[in-house]
């Protein structure tokens, strides 16, 4: 029993980082159809600016949280510009390509932004300072910590922003009419160019706020650690039925309900033949079977397929 | 041979989208031989009739009786075998690759070779090629646009892509040629052209099921003819009764039809 | 395909017979040059032609059937490890290679079915996502499967395995004949001459095929080719499945000529590689998917032998580790060839036709 509530508050944690992570993709998706590979990698870009900041700003005498609160403006300040570039540098060329040109600048993106990331920050796990004391709650025999309740409740207001941002905004309304149609909402007087920035740049500051989040949960970052984060975060997304931001949330904290459930009890499940080093599989072995049960996810999908 | 007389029967064929009913209970039967026409106006229940036939949709209910057998087609592949061959209202050829060989696609249906044949190129497999290659050539004679065999299908004249998606359709060898709204966006020679090309077609022995929206096509070409609207089979005759049919006069409002 | 084409392609035979003559003095001669300058230019060598004959078997499932794997190289991890385990003191087996290589390609065939058969009838970017997940299965299985069962031996991998020999004749050691000596990779490079050969005619003959006319019907209009009757699942499948063989196929030579695999081999990052190299190359454009091959093996070994005594003269030191400044290099050629030349560096005529139209 202790060990299931503690497994749901763990997944409920790692859920709220991929919902927010999900919300990029789906958001390019929904409006482009493009499967942004590199937006993994704005995370980790976020994870690390948060990093370096934190750690300049360490003996400067401020208090840990006003630091804490810099360096996540900072990371997403910086992913909101990095967002806007890709967007502007990479795709926004390629609009009218074939569907695979996009898919591999993406992913020749991912490669660029990996690479620059080791070369600043270099090869080896970087710790993050702990700025928060860290308290430990415990309830029904299961623990938590401030920092996973800070998480939940972060990405909680985050997610209720951008849905007050995509219903009630000019902008957001912009957004709705060009994922229905692109060709019709630019007749009616929609900028498509911005709407389709603003989609990465407001997908990149998520990500950013879910890479300063996964740095100070698991406390260490890694230039590779995009990859799969992205990867899962993409599941998330696809799960609740690609290009629906509720959709995307509800596959976020889903997936990771689902990941420590099953790193919980996979021991249990296979006779201690498989153990919980196979949690990264539980993502794909899930996103196999949606796909092929219900291919436009569990949530539905924007009506129309324009593939 | 025992042949029924009737090539296909539908059967109170229904299909809703959502909460709209684009096909309510249709039935109709289209005899051996026939040039059999399909009319009614924009949003009627046309294309989507073409395409619960040939499996690209699935009806709710009813279903259709092909060559007296029930026809089992929940995939577009499966009509094809069966021998419902058809073309596409907003033509649908294979842009980027020649004109025989958009008419060598349709023969795949009819031919066998596998990645087997196809990589030792056994004598099976290079008769085979040889006799699709030819029977190509003859279906571009047929339609009239030999000359353009090795164009690209996307640099053919609109007339000549419309000839050369029925060139494609007969590679299948069907029973049924199903054609949606051929004449579109054709001017008046063309459209004779295709008058005569139907008939010839008709003629050596291929059903024509034809939807158009040329109302004088329709009346000149087809034996008999079934007006829908509103998704209902508002009648069913020859050219000349449906012609002046009330009902069909209300639907086209009065306008077209005379 | 047809007459006139045939026709051109006996023409361009007889036209270039001089150049085919000199393209095979070459391949003859690489291996021995190579050598001067030390066997490891022999095993990058092997290496090209490896990936060469890898991108081939990926250009039937990408460049023909328009299908987007970006997990190929779980189906080579299949045939490497079924090599392995077959012909290694691992588990004390050691069947010869007629029997392993033939095996792995079915397994991998059978793999490639079972993905398949559910997944290709999704949108071809859940498919890619899907097969990239796949691949990321495959790579975790081989890396824990070694506890409570030691199946794989985990991330240590497999070592000592059996080069492929032919009764007393071994590719691992250097022998004479006529004269002749020929060092281990050199005796592999004309065995992967040979079976890049071999992939080559397969994909020539497959394109001109009526199965090759139903993978481009497919990938021009899916649902015109349902109507001409092909069943396009299984067409689809037959693609995925034949790329899946090859890459079993590549996964054993790897093996065997490596006598070493491990997880690490078969990362994402080899994939997508492999994806690349078709792209690049020029998609469905067999010319242009060997050039990607032997740019992407060549571009990172020149970049490692150059980058590091550049910098040392530029500016005295390493100041960037060679490394990540290849995989950076790597990147950007990815997006710069995209950017710039969307249909890829050698693309077929018809494709870049096809482009230039679609842009407007």
């Amino acid at each position: 029993m202790d060990t299931l509530l503690q497994q749901l508050i763990n997944g409920l944690t790692l859920g709220a980082v991929y919902a927010l992570v999900a919300l990029g993709y789906t958001m390019v998706y929904g409006i482009i159809g493009l499967i942004n590979f590199a937006h993994g990698e704005v995370v980790m870009i976020g994870t690390m600016v948060a990093f370096t900041v934190i750690v300049s700003l360490a003996s400067s005498g401020m208090s840990p949280l006003l630091i804490l609160g810099v360096g996540l403006l900072v990371s997403v300040v910086v992913c909101m510009v990095l967002g806007w570039a890709l967007e502007r540098v990479a795709y926004r060329p390629l609009r009218h390509a074939p569907r695979l040109t996009p898919l591999i600048t993406a992913i020749g993106m991912s490669i660029v932004l990996q690479n620059v990331a080791m070369i600043i920050w270099g090869r080896n796990y970087i710790t993050f300072p702990p700025m928060i004391n860290k308290q430990i709650y415990e309830i029904g025999g299961a623990s938590f910590t401030n920092v996973q309740v800070a998480i939940v409740s972060l990405a909680a207001l985050v997610m209720l922003g951008l849905i007050y941002l995509v219903h009630r905004t000019r902008i957001g309304m912009a957004m709705r009419a060009t994922a229905q149609n692109p060709h019709v909402a630019s007749l009616m007087g929609v900028d498509i160019n911005r709407v389709i920035a603003m989609a990465f740049i407001i997908g990149s500051a998520l990500g950013a706020v879910a890479g300063c989040m996964v740095g100070s949960y698991y406390e260490i970052a890694h230039y590779q650690m995009g990859f799969m984060l992205g990867l899962k975060a993409f599941t998330a997304a696809v799960l609740g039925g690609i290009g629906n931001l509720a959709g995307a949330m509800a596959g976020g904290l889903l997936l990771g309900l689902i990941e420590a459930l099953g790193a919980g009890y996979i021991g249990d499940l296979t006779g201690d033949f498989l153990g919980s080093h196979y949690q990264d599989i539980f993502a794909f072995i899930v996103l196999i079977i949606v796909l092929m049960f219900r291919p436009s996810g569990l949530f539905g999908e924007r009506t129309g397929d324009r593939a | 041979m025992n042949q029924v007389p009737l090539l296909l029967e539908a059967h109170e064929v229904a299909k809703h989208f959502g909460g709209v009913k684009a096909l309510h209970d249709v039935s109709l039967t289209i005899r051996r031989g026939e040039i059999y026409g399909l009319i009614g106006p924009n949003g009627a229940g046309k294309t989507t009739f073409f395409n619960c036939l040939t499996g690209l949709y699935k009806n709710e209910s009813g279903h259709f009786i092909f060559d007296g057998v029930k026809l089992e087609a929940d995939a577009p592949h499966k009509a094809a075998a069966v021998g419902i061959a058809r073309t596409f209202q907003n033509i649908r050829l294979f842009g980027n690759m020649t004109a025989i060989e958009n008419v060598m696609v349709g023969r795949h249906l009819r031919t066998h070779a596998g990645v087997f044949g196809a990589i030792t190129r056994n004598p099976t497999t290079r008769a085979e090629e040889a006799a699709i290659a030819r029977r190509a050539e003859e279906l571009l004679h047929y339609v009239g646009i030999h000359e353009r065999a090795h164009d690209y299908a996307k640099h053919l004249s609109y007339g000549d892509q419309r000839r050369l998606e029925i060139a494609r359709a007969l590679a299948t060898e069907p029973k049924l040629l199903a054609l949606d709204e051929p004449a579109a966006g054709m001017n008046g020679t063309e459209t004779e052209a295709l008058r005569v090309l139907v008939e010839g077609i008709c003629r050596d022995g291929v059903t024509v099921l034809l939807i158009e929206h040329d109302v004088k096509l329709v009346m000149g070409l087809c034996g008999r003819v079934a007006v829908l609207d509103y998704g209902e089979k508002i009648c069913e005759d020859v050219p000349v009764v449906v012609q002046k049919d009330p009902r069909v006069i209300e639907a086209y409002l009065g306008g077209s039809v005379a | 395909m047809n007459g006139r084409i045939r026709s051109s392609v006996s023409v361009s035979w007889q036209r270039h017979w001089l150049g085919l003559l000199l393209l095979a003095v070459v391949l003859l001669a690489v291996p021995f040059v190579a050598a001067l300058g030390g066997q490891a230019w022999v095993r990058i060598a092997n290496f090209a032609i490896l990936y060469m004959f890898l991108a081939l078997g990926l250009n039937i499932v990408v460049g023909y059937a328009g299908l987007l794997d970006l997990g190929y190289v779980a189906f080579y991890a299949v045939g490497a490890y079924t090599y392995a385990l077959l012909a290694s003191p691992h588990f004390g087996i050691h069947l010869p290679f007629w029997v392993i290589l033939p095996l792995g390609a079915g397994l991998a065939c059978v793999f490639g079915v079972l993905l398949g058969a559910p997944t290709l009838k999704l949108r071809g970017d859940y498919l890619a996502i899907v097969t990239l997940g796949f691949g990321e299965i495959v790579r975790i299985f081989m890396n824990n499967l070694n506890a409570p069962i030691n199946v794989t031996n985990g991330a240590q991998g497999i070592t000592l395995i059996d080069p492929i020999r032919i009764g007393d004749f071994s590719f691992a050691q250097t022998s004479t004949f006529l004269g002749v000596t020929l060092s281990g990779p050199q005796k592999y490079y004309f065995l992967l001459v040979a079976l890049a050969l071999l992939v080559i005619v397969v994909n020539i003959r497959l394109q001109d095929s009526r199965i090759g006319r139903a993978w481009q019907a497919i990938r021009e209009d899916e649902v015109a080719a349902k109507a001409c009757g092909i069943n396009t699942r299984n067409i689809k499948l037959l693609a995925f499945a034949m790329g899946a063989s090859f890459g079993g196929i590549a996964g054993g030579i790897f093996s065997a000529m490596q006598g070493f695999v491990s997880p690490e081999s078969f990362s994402l990052m080899e994939s997508i590689t492999i994806l690349a190299m078709v792209v690049l190359g020029g998609m469905g454009h067999i010319p242009g998917v060997i050039l990607g091959a032997v740019l992407l093996t060549g571009l990172p070994e020149a970049l490692r032998y150059g980058i590091e005594p550049l910098q040392r003269a530029l500016f005295g030191r390493m100041i960037i580790d060679p490394e990540s400044l290849r995989m950076l290099v790597f990147g950007l050629a990815l997006v710069l060839v995209m950017r710039f030349r969307p249909a890829g560096l050698w693309p077929s005529s018809q494709r870049r036709r096809e482009l230039a139209e679609s842009a407007d």
